[in-house]
């Protein structure tokens, strides 16, 4: 579990039309909603569905957030496309206590020998989620999962009600999206 | 709608402050960073929550000259612009300002081709300086949401009746999902009165507004526009001062943060004052006598304001996010230079030029900046000014 003292710096990794920013919206929207203050925005730029993008998210429990900077040293990253992790440094920055989130078939001890990970990592086959609740590979949602799962920044029911928002007659597949891949992610700590 | 606190991101809290102030004419040109506030608004008069005239046109050129012609004959108007956007209504930004129309706008600050950048800093801005708008720079979100709302009181007062813009940093705000309070209806209601435009064009009583004015009364009409500007001031204030009776959110012209006896000070307009703050934390954790200020309102110049503000400081060190090229350096340091020229006791002004077409300035760039800008207060520096950041 990632300990941040209440402020935790979130990057996601994401092709453009994969969700990646709607995520980090939606995760921003439960924090605010719970009474704390976070702050998300994507990589700024002219993004192009399939093409690498990042957004990122910060939350505060009791303090209002300044810096408006990207996230050069996220305690969290979170990866919607495994394939992101061959061709974009993913964990730079990523600091030492920090967690691996990623959307994968293989358990997380193969993608730890795989890609040499250092550090606490989370694996769930969010492809795979969607594909059987939504019917589309957009997995968003279910990464939202396994971001609550790998790191409580926000509860899991605070989601509800800006998925509602966000997806209307969509929501309620999306909200068991994200139970699911909340249920189903694996995390190892960075000493296991 | 109940006042509440939610996740929104800041252009769609902009498109949300023209509802609530009950606008009657939008004119705009899409153009990135703006697209977001503009796309709201045409969604809430398309959907009827809005009930406005959105007038679409071919170019900003064009929207601002819509702008011109709504706000005469009474209708509070309001467009958005960015970048090119607001270069291409250049000429027309004049005549909004000396014909007296009330015209809110948002400036979505980017900097300006070429090379092509959608990115933001304050060049955008920095060219319109001159064209006798009330000019008002937002730090975060609430704080643009709060201007907007301020823009439309603070133009249509009668002792005013002037353009003005509140300028918000293109992506660094445009695009940012942050908590931002939404009042009321009827709070906004009691702080907004309707828009009484004084002499609104009008079919059964012809006037000509704008016509010629030959060498024997232009003049005139400028040093009309000049005191008129310079005493807006006080408008500003006064409705700042009500904002903060009805909202409990309070608004000056200068802001300090940790400034009480600092030594050194750093001036910032705009959004990246919030990130300069944490660097100011961290130099004053290590025992350095460092503090901020944040410049809102750019004209009318707050001069009394900054002189207050600065007075007992040896350094002021001045960020500025745009250039003027071959000239004494930025914008913002130029005239805060001039503001304290004749003053006996006054700091040593450094200026720098960084966060341009986009670039992050870190905290721990600001520290940077900080500490260099005390080294040439020491040392001095063979230029005028200093570009911070560049990669050589």
């Amino acid at each position: 579990m990632v300990n941040t003292d209440g402020f935790t710096e979130i990057r996601w990794h994401g092709r453009g039309g994969q969700g990646a920013v709607t995520s980090a919206e939606l995760v921003a929207q439960a924090a605010i909603n719970e009474g704390k203050y976070a702050q998300a925005f994507p990589a700024f730029g002219a993004e192009r569905r399939g093409a690498p993008v990042v957004a990122f998210v910060r939350i505060s429990s009791n303090q209002p957030i300044r810096v408006r900077a990207e996230i050069a040293e996220p305690d969290v990253v979170v990866v919607l496309d495994p394939g992101l992790l061959r061709i974009v440094d993913v964990t730079s920055g990523l600091k030492a206590t920090g967690m691996l989130v990623v959307n994968t078939k293989k358990p997380p001890e193969q993608i730890r020998q795989e890609f040499n990970v250092n550090w606490s990592l989370a694996t769930v086959d969010a492809t795979k989620i969607a594909e059987e609740l939504l019917g589309v590979p957009i997995v968003n949602t279910s990464m939202i999962g396994a971001l609550l799962k790998a790191t409580e920044v926000v509860k899991l029911e605070s989601l509800f009600e800006p998925l509602r928002q966000r997806f209307g007659r969509l929501a309620e597949r999306n909200i068991e999206a994200m139970k699911r891949a909340h249920e189903e992610t694996l995390v190892r700590s960075k000493s296991n | 709608m109940t006042a509440q606190r939610i996740g929104i991101e800041v252009s769609r809290a902009i498109a949300i402050a023209t509802k609530l102030a009950n606008v009657d004419v939008v004119s705009a040109y899409p153009i990135t960073p703006q697209t977001h506030i503009v796309e709201d608004i045409a969604e809430l008069v398309a959907n009827g929550e809005l009930d406005a005239a959105f007038i679409p046109v071919e170019s900003e050129h064009s929207a601002m000259s819509a702008c011109l012609g709504a706000a005469a004959v009474g209708a509070r108007t309001f467009t958005a612009t960015a970048g090119q956007g607001l270069e291409l209504m250049h000429e027309v930004l004049y005549v909004a300002s000396a014909m007296r129309l009330p015209i809110v706008m948002a400036v979505a600050n980017r900097a300006l081709s070429a090379p092509l950048s959608i990115w933001g800093d304050h060049s955008d801005v920095m060219a319109a300086r001159d064209t006798g708008w009330i000019q008002i720079f937002a730090a975060n979100g609430q704080e643009t949401f709060d201007n907007v709302l301020c823009a439309f009181r603070i133009a249509e007062d009668q002792r005013v009746l002037l353009p003005a813009m509140v300028n918000l940093d293109g992506f660094h705000l445009t695009h940012v999902i942050e908590p931002i309070y939404i009042p009321e209806q009827g709070e906004v209601d009691k702080f907004l009165p309707p828009n009484q435009y004084p002499l609104p064009l009008d079919p059964d009583k012809p006037i000509t507004m704008g016509a010629f004015a030959p060498p024997y009364i232009y003049t005139e009409v400028k040093k009309a526009q000049q005191v008129n500007l310079t005493a807006a001031k006080e408008v500003i204030l006064q409705c700042w001062k009500e904002f903060g009776d009805c909202f409990g959110r309070h608004y000056s012209p200068v802001e300090s943060y940790r400034g009480e006896k600092a030594k050194v000070l750093l001036l910032v307009m705009g959004s990246f004052s919030e990130t300069a703050m944490s660097a100011i934390d961290s130099l004053r954790d290590e025992g350095k006598e460092v503090g901020l200020i944040k410049l809102r309102l750019w004209r009318p110049f707050p001069f009394a304001e900054i002189r207050q503000a600065v007075r007992d400081a040896e350094v002021l060190i001045v960020l500025d996010r745009a250039i003027s090229f071959g000239g004494p350096g930025g914008p913002v340091c130029s005239e805060i230079r001039s503001a304290l020229y004749s003053e006996d006791k006054k700091p040593k002004v450094i200026g720098f030029v960084s966060g341009l077409g986009g670039r992050d300035i870190s905290p721990g760039e600001f520290r940077g900046i900080i500490n260099r800008g005390i080294e040439i207060s020491q040392t001095g520096s063979e230029q005028e000014f200093e570009m911070f950041g560049v990669r050589e």
